[in-house]
């Protein structure tokens, strides 16, 4: 596996372990509504699961297991680095929001940021990946 | 594939088809109004879907094709993948049966019940973190040869 896949790996179980204990904050609220403020994060747990964790996790695997280029590289990983940057940036952001929305109302003009860092982020890795969607060549 | 891994993916499809199960009640719900109460089971849908069957999923193919942890234990220690197995299982299922019968019977003992179902469900990820985080690396590299 390569370093820039691993990286996106372990980030992705980081905001995996995070994400499930937001979720459990949450439902543990539902039932047992002790500490209402917790379902503020709620917003946080659905940005960390399903950005944090599952899009990065993809990315991450497929850095490392699409076919690579002519020459056996993988071709030019800084799309793959914005990627990587954008993703955790937005939802680091998406998360401070949806904590401090209810105290702080202007936070959400962070918002935009976070929509444009995931839109950024879609946009570098499919510029990466793109010319390595192809058949395997032969031999490799 | 190891029988561990076949069971995570094994019992993942079995959530995929519950989730639409679920997914076309609501649906039909929807179109219908079959029973107001049916709109309840939303969340559990969301569940059953991104839990029991992408997160399983990918537990199981993980835990399947990730690096090997070393020559003698590729898979490193398995009672973790067995421990997030039985935890992630067992709090989904808690959650997906009291889950909505707390929304229709609000009664303070049934609100309990999701306690741990939320904590089995926590452990079991921290659980498969714990397993699979060490077989994050690359490639070892090829033993120097003896002189």
């Amino acid at each position: 596996m390569p370093r820039l896949s691993q990286l996106m790996v372990r980030t992705a179980l980081v905001w995996l372990a995070i994400g499930y204990t937001f979720g459990g904050l949450v439902l543990s609220t539902k039932g047992v509504p002790l500490l209402p403020g917790l379902w503020a994060l709620r917003s946080a747990h659905i940005h960390v699961l399903l950005v944090g964790w599952t899009v990065q996790l993809a990315c991450g695997v497929a850095f490392w297991i699409l076919p690579r280029l002519a020459q056996g590289e993988r071709g030019d990983e800084r799309p793959v680095w914005g990627c990587y940057a954008a993703i955790n940036i937005g939802v680091s952001l998406g998360v401070l929001q949806s904590v401090f929305a209810a105290t702080a109302g202007w936070l959400r003009w962070l918002l935009l940021l976070v929509g444009a860092l995931y839109l950024a982020a879609a946009a570098l890795f499919l510029r990466h990946a793109w010319p390595r969607i192809r058949p395997f060549a032969v031999g490799a | 594939m190891y029988p561990q891994a076949r069971f995570f993916i094994r019992t993942a499809l079995i959530y995929l088809v519950c989730a639409f199960m679920v997914g076309a009640l609501i649906l039909f719900n929807q179109a219908l109004e079959i029973d107001g109460r049916i709109a309840a089971l939303m969340p559990v849908f969301y569940h059953l879907l991104m839990v029991g069957w992408i997160t399983q999923l990918i537990c199981g193919v993980s835990l399947w094709m990730f690096p090997p942890y070393s020559r003698e234990r590729p898979r490193g220690d398995e009672r973790l993948g067995w421990f997030t197995y039985g935890a992630l299982n067992a709090g989904l299922l808690l959650r997906a049966v009291f889950e909505p019968l707390h929304a229709w019977q609000p009664q303070p003992w049934l609100g309990w019940m999701l306690a741990p179902a939320a904590l089995l469900q926590v452990l079991g990820i921290w659980s498969f973190v714990a397993a699979i985080w060490p077989r994050v690396k690359g490639r070892p590299s090829s033993p120097r040869p003896q002189q």
